[in-house]
């Protein structure tokens, strides 16, 4: 077995382990919210009686150790449970907000990731000349205000006084790819202010790193023009880093989007999520919980995995 | 013949016959011109309403986790839901009155504890089903007996027995009470075919529209239920409910023309959002209140003096100055305000350090209070509580704030601890909101306040028909929870809620709940 082959699959077991802990944590964690399911679903107005019967119906005298090991059982044969509140199916119902999280998710990261490596190239590209900084100093900006002030302050302008855009990114199945695009610009446009500074810097700063090296400088001597050296030769040994960093912001994409969904009112898993933490309805924020773990521990696995492909001393030992 | 008048009456508001021309017809039909007078300005009124197009609301409170199940509706997406498919036996009129709708007509024996209500003859649901007294019967049997789940379990408890018998559905009680059918009229109480015992969330009853999608917590389309019996309701062809739970969010889509009306509109921006040329923000007196509640039984609030001390150190115009920003009124200790049917006024308890300090010093008690809050209390509740420290600081009290977390608020802090900031939405009659938290016995009862004579009172008031007697019974219960009780009502919040100028048709609801006691969809109308 090649020692690139050997860490994938190590990266790989690992992960699954940190899976495994997370779920035990998620477990617990969830069992030691303050608060009662029962009263929480009926609210103030609930009567004692009501009380009594809701808590019986849920099962809530079972111990947790049990709970716990039918709920992994359940999961893992992707069986979610029904939620407490509504008797809901909770895979069903996430698998269709888990789609409209990607489905944003996705087109945030279409139009941000190789605009953040463009700005990122074009930054090395005029190093301390005014488009660095100018990229710099905007994307920094952006990032630097609170998600939701900037969702505000893009609801203001484009929705409420140009019209351009609805303010409420409402989609649902009867609507075609323009119609749902034309309702999701405005979470789009935030989302990618938001994560571009991130990926547009770290850019910047591997292939500044590799950009000292002598390869560069025999490249520079070949007299290939100045792009050409960055994006043929600075880039492809910068990758790592690079993948590192995008995935980072695509996992942020897909679990870190609650407050864009709820200011912008989109179905998503985020707003699925907070519903139900309010409403204390474990087993949905148990799956949630293990979905949004599974996503980052997953992409972060896949970055790694390319690191270490892309990392010809790994490919070709001696 | 009422139909052939109906017709010219039309014609008339649409200018296609004369006044003179339609007197004369009138007249030849046998109606007296007064009659014929107003038959012309009901039917401008009736002109009005504009049949078709849609609505699309915004609304707060709405989450995934709702179920359809009007049993456990318990926030004003799912009431105004339940408004859309359903209705109850009688509801609250706009006036504040009753309002027949699924019964014909209601009776009650003399002493007020046997009520029959007539059933409406040839009403649907909209599954096509007649609607019958066993249905009735069923639906209430639902909300009631010790396995359900209903929010309308409380109003339940006080029957002794129902039945159907024909096409009237007899209730009959354990005590004599005035006020049943106010109760009835009970948002989660609302007529579903064999009581939703097959299918609780199937939102089938006989209602002006029918639901046609449903994503909870995200969004639901109605359309208009073409079997329905009432003309002035159902105006729209499809209502949209779009869940918006985020204050700034509602009011940009509302500005932008993605819906046409949304509820709860933050008083600190109402201001603004009005100034809006297409635009009405709409306010609306109602029951509900925001409270300081301190338990009648624990020290130091045990002792009366400490109570009354407390009262005078809250300053409730400032109250509603800057934690309503004016939209709503002063309270008066009481939990009664002008929106309640046998409504007196008492003599105003203003803001007075003095005489808070001097019952203070009677009480002997000198050490700190402490009163507890939270974000979700009523919001506001913790800049309330600091207006509070400062204006009992001025009288010598030392008040000590402890900000609880939102998260378990309802079951470890509120009824639960001694002094704490809540809320509560009212109810429709003075009987209902007494019993339901101050009488000695109640579960809510959230100031542990147990006096005989005001639980005598409430009895002699249920039974009482006569309407002059109750309403000094009222007033001398409103008198001693003013001057003996456990709560501080410095304010009654107004709902304020906001249309565009695209539809119309708001009417001013005299009681229950915001937009317009949650019937603004229904019965308003896309403006042309």
């Amino acid at each position: 077995m090649g020692p690139a082959l050997k860490l994938v699959v190590q990266r790989v077991a690992l992960g699954l382990l940190l899976l495994l802990l997370v779920s035990a944590l998620i477990f617990a964690g969830t069992n030691m919210l303050p608060g009662d399911v029962a009263q929480s679903i009926l609210g103030q107005s609930a009567t004692p009686e009501a009380l009594a019967n809701l808590r019986r119906d849920l099962g809530l005298n079972e111990p947790a150790l049990t709970r716990y090991f039918n709920w992994l059982a359940g999961a893992l044969q992707g069986d979610l449970g029904t939620a407490l509140t509504n008797g809901q199916d909770i895979a069903q119902a996430i698998s269709h907000r888990m789609k409209n999280t990607l489905f944003l998710a996705f087109w945030a990261a279409v139009i941000a990731v190789p605009l953040a490596i463009f700005l990122g190239l074009v930054a090395v590209r005029f190093r301390d000349r005014w488009p660095d900084k100018l990229i710099s100093a905007a994307t920094l900006a952006s990032i630097s205000v609170p998600e939701f002030l900037l969702g505000y302050l893009i609801m203001y302008f484009i929705a409420v006084k140009l019209r351009w855009f609805p303010s409420v990114a409402m989609i649902n199945d009867s609507m075609s790819l323009g119609e749902k695009l034309s309702a999701i610009a405005m979470p789009v446009m935030v989302l990618t202010l938001v994560v571009l500074a991130h990926m547009m810097r770290m850019t910047r700063a591997a292939i500044l790193n590799v950009m000292q090296s002598p390869y560069i400088e025999t490249a520079d001597l070949k007299g290939l023009n100045r792009f050409q050296v960055i994006f043929r030769h600075a880039f492809p040994n910068s990758i790592a880093p690079i993948v590192n960093v995008v995935m980072l912001n695509l996992a942020y994409l897909v679990v870190g989007v609650v407050v864009i969904e709820v200011v912008f009112t989109y179905p998503g898993m985020g707003q699925y999520l907070v519903d139900h933490v309010s409403k204390r309805d474990v087993p949905v924020v148990q799956a949630c919980g293990l979905i949004f773990a599974a996503v980052y521990i997953g992409l972060n696995m896949l970055a790694d995995i390319v690191s270490i492909l892309t990392n010809p001393r790994l490919r070709h030992p001696k | 013949m009422n139909d052939k008048l109906k017709f010219f009456a039309g014609r008339v508001v649409t200018g296609m016959m004369s006044r003179r021309e339609f007197f004369g017809r009138a007249a030849a039909l046998g109606v007296t011109a007064t009659a014929a007078q107003s038959l012309v300005g009901s039917a401008a009124l009736a002109a009005g309403p504009q049949k078709g197009g849609t609505i699309k609301v915004g609304i707060e409170g709405g989450g995934s986790s709702d179920s359809l199940d009007p049993a456990l509706a318990a926030n004003s997406t799912m009431t105004t839901i339940i408004r859309m498919w359903g209705e109850p036996l009688v509801e609250l009129d706009p006036k504040g009155g009753l309002q027949m709708r699924v019964a014909e007509s209601v009776s009650s024996s003399p002493d007020a504890r046997v009520w029959s209500f007539k059933i409406r003859p040839d009403i649907t649901f909209s599954n096509g089903k007649t609607v019958t007294a066993e249905d009735v019967l069923a639906t209430m049997e639902r909300h009631s007996g010790e396995d359900t789940k209903s929010g309308a379990l409380g109003i339940m408890r006080g029957i002794k027995s129902m039945k159907a018998d024909g096409d009237v559905f007899v209730v009959e009680l354990d005590q004599p009470n005035a006020d049943l059918p106010y109760l009835l009229t009970d948002y989660h109480l609302v007529i579903q075919p064999d009581g939703g015992k097959d299918d609780a969330t199937a939102c089938i009853g006989t209602g002006p529209y029918v639901l046609k999608s449903a994503e909870t917590g995200v969004r639901f389309v109605f359309e208009k239920n073409p079997g329905h019996w009432d003309d002035s309701q159902g105006h729209a062809a499809t209502i949209e409910l779009i869940v918006i739970n985020d204050d700034t969010a509602r009011m940009a889509a509302l500005q932008s023309g993605q819906v046409d009306m949304v509820h709860r509109v933050p008083p600190r921006t109402a201001g603004l959002i009005s100034r809006a040329p297409n635009i009405t923000v709409r306010r609306t007196a109602g029951p509900g209140h925001y409270v300081f509640i301190m338990h009648c039984d624990t020290a130091p609030f045990d002792n009366s003096d400490v109570r009354m001390a407390l009262k005078y150190a809250i300053n409730r115009q400032e109250m509603v100055d800057k934690i309503l920003f004016g939209y709503g009124s002063v309270g008066n200790d009481t939990p009664i305000n002008s929106s309640y049917p046998l409504y007196t006024e008492l003599e105003q308890r203003e803001y007075d350090p003095d005489k808070a300090q001097f019952h203070m010093k009677k009480s002997g008690y000198d050490g700190p209070i402490l009163l507890r809050t939270s974000d979700n209390s009523f919001p506001g509740a913790p800049d309330a509580t600091a207006l509070f420290q400062q204006s009992c600081g001025a009288a010598g009290i030392n008040l000590e704030i402890k900000r609880e977390p939102n998260d378990g608020y309802w079951s470890e802090v509120w009824n639960a601890k001694p002094f704490c900031t809540s809320y509560w939405g009212g109810r429709p009659t003075q009987d209902s909101m007494f019993s339901t938290a101050y009488l000695s016995t109640s579960d809510w009862n959230d100031t542990r306040f147990k006096n005989e004579k005001f639980d005598q009172l409430l009895f002699a008031a249920r039974a009482e028909l006569d309407q002059a007697k109750r309403t000094q019974m009222y007033a001398d219960m409103s008198t001693i929870l003013r001057d003996e009780g456990g709560l501080i009502c410095p304010m009654f919040n107004d709902f304020v809620d906001a249309t565009s100028d695209r539809v119309a048709g708001w009417e001013e609801a005299q009681n229950g709940f915001g937009l317009m006691n949650f019937y603004a969809p229904v019965k308003m109308w896309v403006a042309a």
